[in-house]
């Protein structure tokens, strides 16, 4: 006997607990299933590249902090890699190294904070989320070191960084590197062969790359659907040419392989700061300020210039009418767009897993909003 | 009074203080009462309240410190140090906590039913509490010692969701009856398994009296029936809506379920009987396979009794701190293709035995436990092995070749567009 139901209509967020920041997602299910969804943005629209336009060129970086707030040492490098693209600037080598360490120990710190919360809203009451964000301070106390600040660093100008790394930031380093390692061994030795991640995220929202592809999604979920497109390796930009590290790749495309991409990353991205320890040289960290002002003029034109980022493609366009001032700022959000396909993951998937997909992409708001 | 009151030395001690003339106790070495001969009924009455409120009350402080002994734990558990701000170690937290909780503002949704919004938090804290009446804490330290025990507490504890879902129908939210539903659907699916797997203790009891189960542990029946106490405790766990079972809360999902309306007390209530289950889950556990009160002479029985429960309790956190939550369908799945399948073993292999053996003795109960352990592990692994998800061939990162083509040249070196423009 067939029952006759009706779906319902069930708002969820901007206040909800796992909504990772304030997403709010009207949501129609018929029992358990996911019939529709209407994902609302905005709720964290703080104007970003407006005000940029009212901002000297420096002064733009600390609001590249406050887009995607648990990865601003990647929005930092993309953006002045931008300016120096813009202005012409050479940078000096050490800067670059140091930008390197900086950035690849923020995408672990960033992978770091995607896999627990992908826990957690598996239903794993905060316990990996812990161990995760316990690493990840470590990370942020080295940040700490580096230019003072944990969250919103600021640390890069373009042609380099503002401040050399003080002598005790070197073995803090590296014990860190191998406390890294460790803690992803971890992770893998509870997580990978655990049933329930497993029935849970295996299988789950698979896309095929076509789509991905078509939808310009970028980072680990399109690497996860077995895409090898990895700006570093495709268009390498710093010194990501002078840095071996392998692509990792994996072909299911669902929940699992987008966890599992992330944590094999966390391992890559350790490789290539050992490898930037080694070859990184004594010398200035930015080049003197006769060489590139304080108030940097660029001359007439536009740019884009994009990383890879914790997330996905983080790019910058940047036109400039020759004054002190960007005349207009966009950044290409990885997370806004990766966060187009949400309808098509959650169409047809079980409400439990509606906050794990939700979580897979590995979004941040405070990006998708800006 | 029956004489079976006065076995037990709760009933016995409260009533003869008070009719110590009456001749059943005048048998039993109590010289006087404090009422006059006749007035039997009135002590009986007064007994009743008096063990009754006793029990309550050392239930709910019990739940006190198991509040603080959880939240101590997931500290340990999760790295930190957990509550340790007010009084001794944290220890009064719970206290605090309950005054807060109290004085918080009671908030009634607008489209919510009145009477049955406030009667939910009711229905579920009282039989949460019933559910100890039935099992003995000690020697002859009881309320009642049923000759139904066992059936009892199987129809008490499903109460708890009768009232879940008059508490979400009530606060008219519609995340609060998606996880009623999830409520129900547990109830229906574990409530099966969770009876099934307790037959074996009973036919190697012969009773369902928890004072004749406990008698019959000559060793603790974890032993003699592994596959009924693995069912069983799994079952509880969802029952009582437990991780990895935890569908009605779900907090990453549904926020708080059916609690999402309630504010002040009336959620304090819910919260206290949410641990209460979880205590008196810990204590039927422990009557029914770790042998209840028994132990060793020196060591009086109620230590004993609450060392297992510790023990229990401890292993029940344990879980819900570390494993993740299930789908609801994989839960539904669990219970109906693995669990019933166990139970159905489990009963048939224990009927064969006891079958050879009708009134097994402490060496026959060894030998039984002998064939049960190897009977569980085989058909453990087997149900795992048919209900598990294969693990991927996790590629190892290399090199190798993209699975999906894509050009395979790097891009010019000035790959962004530049210059130009007039503006």
């Amino acid at each position: 006997m067939a029952v006759k139901t009706q779906p319902v209509t069930v708002n969820l967020g901007p206040q909800h607990p796992s909504t990772h920041g304030v997403f709010r997602m009207r949501v129609m299910f018929d029992g358990e299933e996911i019939v529709d969804v209407e994902p609302v943005f905005g709720y964290l629209h703080r104007g970003t590249e407006k005000l940029a336009e009212e901002r000297t060129y420096s002064q733009i970086i600390t609001l590249t902090d406050r887009m995607d707030y648990v990865s601003s040492m990647l929005n930092n490098q993309s953006y002045v890699l931008a300016v120096e693209k813009l202005a012409g600037i050479e940078p000096m080598p050490r800067g670059v190294w140091l930008r390197m360490i900086a950035s690849e120990l923020q995408r672990v710190a960033s992978h770091l904070v995607a896999t627990g919360f992908l826990l957690q809203d598996l239903g794993a009451l905060g316990t990996p989320l812990i161990y995760c964000m316990r690493e990840r301070e470590r990370i942020l106390d080295l940040f700490e070191m580096l230019c003072g600040a944990r969250i919103t660093n600021s640390y890069m100008r373009p042609g380099g960084v503002f401040m050399d790394a003080p002598k005790e930031f070197w073995p803090a380093l590296d014990r860190e590197l191998d406390d890294i390692v460790n803690t992803i061994d971890e992770l893998e030795a509870y997580l990978s062969g655990n049933e329930i991640v497993f029935s849970r995220t295996k299988g789950a929202a698979v896309l095929p790359p076509e789509l991905l592809i078509n939808a310009s999604i970028t980072g680990p979920m399109l690497r996860a659907s077995g895409v090898d497109w990895d700006l570093r390796h495709r268009d390498p930009y710093d010194y990501y040419d002078k840095v071996d590290f392998n692509r990792v790749l994996h072909s299911a495309s669902d929940n699992y392989a987008r966890y599992w991409v992330r944590v094999q990353e966390m391992r890559e991205s350790v490789k290539i700061v050992r490898q930037c320890i080694e070859q990184i040289e004594p010398g200035p960290v930015r080049p003197s300020f006769d060489d590139v002002p304080r108030l940097i003029r660029p001359p007439v034109g536009d740019v884009y210039s994009a990383i890879e980022g914790s997330k996905g493609e983080l790019g910058f366009y940047l036109v400039s009418d020759g004054s002190i001032a960007p005349y207009r700022m966009h950044a290409r959000a990885s997370s806004l767009i990766n966060l187009t396909l949400l309808r098509e993951m959650l169409i047809g998937e079980q409400f439990g897993d509606l906050f794990v997909i939700f979580g897979s992409v590995d979004l941040n708001m405070g990006e998708v909003d800006r | 009074m029956s004489a079976a009151f006065l076995d037990n030395s709760l009933w016995r001690n409260v009533y003869c203080v008070l009719a110590g003339e009456s001749t059943e106790c005048a048998a039993r070495d109590y010289s006087s009462g404090l009422l006059p001969g006749g007035m039997e009924w009135l002590a009986f009455l007064l007994s009743a309240l008096v063990v009754a409120a006793i029990f309550a009350n050392a239930i709910l402080g019990g739940v006190i410190v198991l509040i603080w002994g959880e939240r101590r734990l997931f500290g340990r558990f999760q790295n930190r140090t957990g509550p340790n701000r007010w009084g001794p170690w944290g220890t009064l937290t719970s206290v605090a906590d309950a005054i807060k909780t109290m004085f918080k503002e009671d908030l009634v949704p607008a489209e919510a039913d009145r009477i049955l919004f406030n009667l939910a938090p009711v229905m579920i804290a009282a039989p949460a509490l019933i559910v100890f009446s039935v099992i003995p804490v000690g020697v002859g330290t009881y309320v009642a010692d049923l000759n139904v025990g066992v059936l009892f507490i199987m129809a008490v504890t499903s109460l708890t969701t009768l009232s879940v879902l008059t508490a979400a129908w009530s606060s008219a939210n519609r995340i609060a009856i998606l996880s009623a539903l999830r409520s129900v659907a547990l109830l229906v699916s574990y409530e099966i398994p969770m009876a099934l797997a307790l037959v074996g203790v009973i036919m190697l009891a012969g009773s369902m009296s928890l004072g004749s189960i406990i008698e019959a542990q000559a060793i603790p029946f974890i032993l003699v029936q592994p596959l009924g106490f693995f069912v069983f405790f799994l079952a509880a766990m969802a029952e009582m809506a437990r991780a990895p079972f935890d569908l009605t809360e779900a907090e990453s999902e549904l926020a708080a379920g059916y609690l999402n309306d309630y504010a002040s007390m009336k959620f304090g209530l819910f919260f206290l009987a949410e641990f209460i289950a979880e205590l008196s889950t810990s204590a039927i556990i422990t009557t029914l396979f770790l042998s209840g009160w028994k132990g060793w002479d020196p060591i009086p029985s109620h230590l004993w009794f609450a060392v297992k429960l510790i023990l229990v309790l401890f292993v029940i956190i344990w879980f819900r701190m570390t494993l993740p939550r299930l789908r609801v369908d994989q839960v539904l799945k669990f219970a109906w293709k693995g669990l019933f399948e166990l139970t159905m073993i489990n009963i048939i292999v224990t009927a064969v035995l006891i079958a050879i053996w009708p009134e097994p003795s402490t060496t026959e109960l060894w030998i039984m436990a002998a064939i049960n352990w190897p009977v569980a592990i085989i058909s453990i692994w087997v149900v795992s092995k048919l209900l598990g998800t294969s693990a991927y061939e996790s590629p190892t990162p290399s090199e190798s070749a993209p699975v999906y083509p894509v050009g395979t040249e790097t891009l010019p070196a000035n790959a962004g567009v530049q210059g130009g423009g007039d503006k």
